[in-house]
């Protein structure tokens, strides 16, 4: 042996004897990996850009009628919010949808196009645990990146001295209504991931589906009104997650509406909140029974 | 107490049976599981791991049953899969620390695991770069880093040796012994090349379409065959005209190859033989180079079993 302390000691194999975490912080930690991935954190840096320039785009807009609001409220007479909160999803919804479709693949498919997944059901994880802790870190990231222009758009109208209680009361609607949003087009996205393995096809796949639900279900919305059968507008608001979370929103709160047909009486009422409960569950029950085939 | 059990452990599909009331009992050590493809290692690990249930029959590893606590099983179980499962835009250090925090170390101590297992199983600089760029040898690594990372009690490696050269085929197998025997891990590791696991293991299983073809001690395998080969010197003849001379003498004698000589012992005794072939070789004037047993290769005693 040298005496300079210049050598490298194989110290050999070390087994280990610490604690252990429970089951519930090994999820967290899942769930932690699987947000922060959503974001592109721990990835690679070009693997950021996307997601963080749409949580920009988003909040840039609020940022402009949040400016408008505060420096000319009393010049062009404002009393509310220029874009109120229930309807500025419904305006963004593209960036919405982008984000989605395009962060629902890294956190589904990319365990299952490289295999990863195998290494993950050889751990003591839970198969079902590890859905619905995957499909929970997507529907954090949604929630965020919806959730934080209306935060803006709140500071925005409290400094713009609206009044607090409704201000609040509308606020807390939308983030419910966000919530829905999220848990929707997140089971949504992440269906579609965990079937097409490929990431591009999955992508193009989940935003054609809410554009064009979005676009038949206004167009449905704006004939029944015309029409004079606002029924049917009412129920085809559960075919798009934009209109959908809207109309629960309405349903629940008393909050401003951006459909023509917003819903009325108890079965409309009903309607939305069955409509709501299946678009959330559905894709949470779909995905479990995808992964039950995956024998790793 | 056998690290892994198995009693009639069935597996059927629709159209195959997989595993067919297989018994088998694996203890301490490296034991090599082995069997052409589709004679049911993969399926019979699967099961081990509780990813797969079985369609009839039990299976025990380190005490737990893998249906109802499997959970248990994987807290204490290495896996390294025969199929690649490495994303390509991670790094073998990031993973190894993700992984080893999903088999429930804390933060720092699977920073440190990770960085002593990659350590160990070779990955030095490169560890910290994306695995896509990664060579079959440093992949295959990476999958032996993760599935020892949470210090486990057996590992179960699948093809460990699969697309590897033949330089780093010898490196993995060395890495396996010492699994086996320095880190005092249980190992059973699955090869469809039957040779290459009579360097390493110290028990072998022989699985033939799903179904126990032969479980011994690897020693057993190589048992004597019951010839001695003799190797001799002297003219350039030497190995015919020592042949001629034994059986002149009443011994069954033929050509061994590489200018050896093999004896058949028959019913005499060992020792008689050897005598014999000393003093046939002094009569010759030839000299005695090698006078050994002949040993069995796996490969023989899988060949032999197929025959039955």
């Amino acid at each position: 042996m040298s005496e300079q302390g210049a050598v490298i000691h194989d110290l050999g194999y070390r087994g280990y004897d610490g604690p252990r975490l429970s089951d519930a912080q090994v999820a967290r930690v899942l769930y932690v990996s699987g947000l922060r991935h959503c974001f592109g954190l721990g990835r690679s840096g070009r693997s950021k850009i996307l997601p963080l320039g749409l949580l920009g785009l988003m909040l840039l807009p609020a940022l402009i009628l949040v400016g408008v609001l505060v420096q000319a409220k009393d010049l062009l007479g404002l009393s509310e919010q220029i874009v109120p909160y229930s309807t500025y999803p419904i305006t963004v919804q593209l960036l919405i949808s982008v984000f989605v479709a395009a962060q629902a693949p890294v956190v589904f498919s990319r365990d299952l196009r490289f295999r990863t997944i195998t290494l993950y059901l050889a751990r003591p994880l839970r198969r079902t645990t590890y859905v619905l802790v995957r499909w929970a870190s997507l529907v954090t990231a949604t929630f965020v990146v919806v959730a934080a222009p209306l935060l803006l758009l709140y500071v925005g109208g409290l400094l713009a001295e609206l009044p607090v209680g409704r201000e609040t009361g509308r606020f807390v609607a939308a983030l419910a209504g966000a919530a829905v949003l999220s848990a929707t087009l997140g089971g949504l996205a992440a269906v579609v991931s965990a079937l097409t393995v490929r990431r591009g096809l999955a992508v193009a796949a989940v935003i054609v589906v809410l554009v064009m639900s979005y676009g038949v279900v206004t167009t449905i919305q704006g004939l029944s009104e015309e029409t004079g059968r606002p029924w049917l507008g009412e129920a085809a608001a559960a075919f798009s997650p934009y209109t959908l979370s809207h109309h629960l929103q309405v349903t629940l709160f008393d909050v401003p509406q951006a459909t023509p047909t917003p819903p009325t009486g108890t079965t409309a009422d009903a309607w939305t909140l069955v409509a709501t409960a299946v678009a959330v569950l559905l894709p949470v029950l779909l995905l479990l029974a995808r992964y039950r085939k995956v024998s790793g | 107490m056998a690290v892994i059990e198995t009693r009639a452990l069935t597996k059927r599909y629709p159209r195959v049976t997989a595993l067919d009331a297989l018994d088998v009992s694996v203890g301490d050590g490296v034991t090599g599981l082995v069997g052409a493809n589709g004679a049911g290692k993969s399926t019979l690990i699967k099961i081990l791991l509780g990813l797969l249930p079985p369609t009839s029959g039990s299976a025990s590893v380190l005490g737990h049953d893998v249906v109802s606590e499997g959970a248990a099983v994987r807290a204490q179980v290495g896996y390294m899969p025969e199929h690649d499962c490495l994303p390509a835009d991670v790094s073998a250090n990031d993973l190894t620390v993700h992984l080893g925090q999903l088999s429930g170390l804390p933060y720092p101590a699977a920073r440190e695991r990770a960085a002593d297992v990659l350590r160990h199983v070779g990955l030095a600089e490169e560890r910290y770069r994306p695995m896509g760029g990664y060579s079959t040898g440093m992949k295959q690594r990476a999958k032996l880093a993760q599935a020892l990372v949470h210090d486990p009690r057996l590992v179960l490696l699948d093809e460990p040796t699969n697309g590897l050269d033949p330089a780093s085929r010898d490196e993995m197998l060395a890495l396996v012994r010492r699994i086996g025997t320095e880190f005092g891990i249980a190992v059973l590791v699955t090869s469809h090349l039957l040779g290459e696991l009579e360097r390493v293991s110290d028990h072998v299983v022989v699985l033939d379409s799903g179904s126990l073809l032969r479980s011994s001690a690897t020693s057993a395998f190589l048992d004597a065959t019951g010839t001695l080969l003799v190797e001799v010197q002297g003219r350039a003849d030497a190995d015919r005209a020592l042949g001629q001379a034994l059986v002149d003498r009443g011994l069954t004698a033929r050509p061994g190859g590489e200018r050896l000589v093999e004896v058949e012992v028959g019913d005499r005794s060992a020792d008689d033989v050897r005598d014999l072939v000393v003093a046939t070789t002094t009569d010759l004037g030839l000299g005695l180079v090698r006078l050994q047993e002949r040993h069995h290769r796996i490969e023989d005693v899988f060949r032999e079993g197929l025959d039955v």
